[in-house]
């Protein structure tokens, strides 16, 4: 896959550069620690971090109604007990894989193009983490007891179930979430040094200089530097493909038509970096344009990406495909009878819904026009995001509202809680992003100097 | 007997590009220096073996890291399932060792993980407060455009007016004394 992204004939390399030329040192630090120190905080920023807050605050008031009355505020109920709750944790960790994808295994790839858009995939991973992490503490019912996941020695004598997914989900997420953040601050401390020796102003060289360390690039430093910057890369590799692994085995564990199946792992880490590469694009398509970087994330990434989606978004094609298939090959009557209340029962018309956004609509990527229209690709990326949460949610509702005995049956409606606590993390997603945009470099300062030709060392002295 | 301080710290020369840098680097492990370092806004090839850098130990370090990992994990989902909390379920096997994988599994990546950037940090001596480097005014390009090669005056073979004729002679854009 991603040796294929870089098939290019020498003349097209030169009309998509992965940095425009021109650029220097100099001018690369320059543009991008500005949006930082001295660029002023715009009406936009300012506009569009109130409303993101306001969601924000949408999130915070469900959560206390739902702290106080419990979760029957929501729409969830036997038959139907994983509402919205799983739908947005799968939904949203699924979304935090791309960055990880794109910082760990493209770097192992020596994809170079990976530099310019690494660093806000990789903010994107923690604020994704972060939403996700919220929703199966919440479903907890009582959240205040959330630490009874955690193995500690405790007065009643009790341990948790290893052999339970729900515990391997645990340790994956939270594995996740340190890994993640850990990578992205590694990565940050030698532009922090950068920005602490541009900083205008005495608090943020203060703040800046805390988060720096003492980085003073020493070429000792910068060895190691590199070696652990691979090994993380080396280690968060297999971790982001068992994080989407043991999310699935949450479903694919238990013996539920729809949900027991092999095709879950390979077809849920698939489904990941779709939703993330989509939400890649929904960000940067912006970002590239309000603040002036179309010099460095360049028509090359977007068309890039734009393959990375086609490729996954077949590939979870063949998970439907596979899905279906096997319910028919396994001559079960449930599992059957599954896969036709998913396509006609009272659901079907999100299941139709889903297979539009997901298989349907990513087939015009095959343009080559459609990859180069910023446009095409931002509605296209933007239509995989709701194609992707309606996958989550035809997965958990479909499959647990009709299972084994018909008088069991039953509907699963989401209530205005769900919904304001859905939109709510979105609001604490875009509002984090916003932040992270005015405080820290968004484009990794130090590894796009090395872009440039000038970085090479040009003869070897014996 | 007091030990004698030297009031400086070393001798910095800055040049404009990564090439210069490592010659003059080269050039000077060939005349002798050994204590030395140099500053560069991003990695550069071949330089820290250039000033005589060998041994990196951060590959071992993660991999202990990562066994430690390794054995905690599995040792945690063993010793709750089997010795301290055995459930009888069916009279299926307590050491039920496939289902201990993911757990062992991401406690490996965890431990590898965390000893691989707290070990960076520690190795490389971060964080730390106080580097006479910061001392010259210039020495805030290092993080910008500008490469910079350091004799320090612990060096042996260290000696002012002849270690700065030397550096003189990689015709450096400037030369500065690094106080204390």
């Amino acid at each position: 896959m991603a040796d294929n992204i870089n098939e290019q004939t020498p003349q097209e390399v030169s009309f998509n550069p992965v940095i425009q030329p021109g650029h220097t040192f100099g001018s690369i630090t320059e543009k991008i620690s500005s949006i930082v120190l001295t660029r002023s905080t715009g009406r936009g920023w300012i506009f569009g971090f109130a409303i993101a807050f306001l969601f924000t605050m949408g999130l915070m008031y469900a959560m206390t109604y739902l702290l106080i009355k419990g979760v029957g505020i929501w729409g969830v109920n036997i038959p139907v007990g994983w509402g919205f709750a799983i739908i947005n944790f799968v939904w949203w960790i699924g979304i935090g894989h791309a960055g990880t994808l794109i910082s760990a295994i493209l770097l192992l790839f020596r994809q170079s193009w990976r530099t310019s858009i690494n660093r806000f995939a990789e903010a994107m991973t923690l604020f994704a983490v972060a939403c996700a992490g919220i929703f199966p503490v919440i479903h907890t019912g009582r959240p205040w007891l959330a630490y009874w996941l955690t193995p500690y020695p405790n007065t009643m004598n009790l341990w948790p179930q290893f052999r339970s997914p729900l515990v391997w989900d645990v340790f994956a997420v939270s594995t996740y979430a340190t890994v993640s953040a850990m990578f992205w601050f590694v990565g940050l401390i030698p532009d922090m040094a950068t920005l602490r020796d541009r900083a205008t102003t005495r608090p943020s060289r203060i703040i800046y200089g805390l988060l720096a360390m003492g980085w003073r690039g020493s070429a000792i430093h910068w060895h190691r530097y590199e070696t652990t910057y691979l090994l993380l890369a080396g280690l968060a590799t297999p971790l982001v493909l068992s994080v989407h692994t043991v999310v699935s085995f949450d479903f694919s564990i238990g013996i539920v038509p729809g949900w027991h199946a092999t095709i879950f792992p390979p077809y849920f880490v698939a489904g990941a970096i779709y939703a993330g590469f989509a939400m890649v694009l929904t960000l940067a398509i912006p970002i590239r344009k309000f603040y002036g970087l179309e010099d460095f994330i360049t028509m090359r990434h977007l068309r890039n990406m734009a393959k990375i989606l086609l490729a996954t978004g077949l590939i979870v094609g063949y998970g439907y495909m596979m899905e279906a298939f096997s319910a028919w090959y396994s001559n079960n009557p449930y599992e059957r009878y599954m896969i036709l209340n998913r396509m006609t029962g009272p659901y079907a018309f999100w299941y139709w819904l889903l297979i539009t956004c997901n298989i349907v609509t990513p087939q015009l990527l095959w343009i080559r026009k459609l990859r180069g229209s910023v446009a095409a690709l931002f509605s296209i990326a933007m239509v995989v995001n709701l194609g992707m949460w309606l996958e989550r949610f035809i997965i958990v509702v479909t499959s647990l509202h009709r299972d084994f005995l018909p008088s069991s049956w039953g509907m699963y409606y989401p209530t205005k809680w769900d919904f304001m606590t859905f939109f709510g993390t979105i609001g604490l997603f875009v509002a984090l992003l916003f932040l992270f945009l005015r405080f820290l470099p968004v484009i990794s300062i130090f590894e796009m100097r090395t872009l440039l030709p000038e970085a090479e060392v040009k003869e070897e002295v014996g | 007997m007091e030990q004698v301080v030297p009031p400086i710290y070393g001798i910095m020369a800055e040049y404009e590009n990564p090439t210069d840098l490592v010659e003059a680097a080269q050039r000077a492990y060939k005349e002798g220096y050994r204590r030395m370092d140099a500053y560069t806004p991003f990695p550069v090839e071949g330089l820290a073996e250039s000033i005589g850098f060998k041994k990196n130990h951060m590959p071992l370090i993660v991999l202990m890291g990562g066994i430690i990992g390794l054995i905690s994990g599995y040792g945690l989902a063993y010793w709750v399932s089997v010795i301290a909390y055995p459930l009888n379920i069916g009279g299926r096997p307590l050491h039920s060792w496939p289902a201990f994988i993911p757990v062992t599994f991401e406690m490996t990546i965890l431990l590898a993980a965390l000893f691989a950037v707290l070990g960076l940090l520690a190795i490389n001596g971060l964080p730390q407060p106080y580097h006479p480097v910061f001392n010259v005014p210039r020495f805030a390009l290092a993080s910008k455009d500008r490469f910079f090669l350091l004799i320090e005056a612990r060096d042996p073979k260290f000696d002012i007016d002849a270690t700065r004729r030397f550096m003189e002679r990689s015709q450096p854009r400037e030369i500065s004394v690094v106080e204390r």
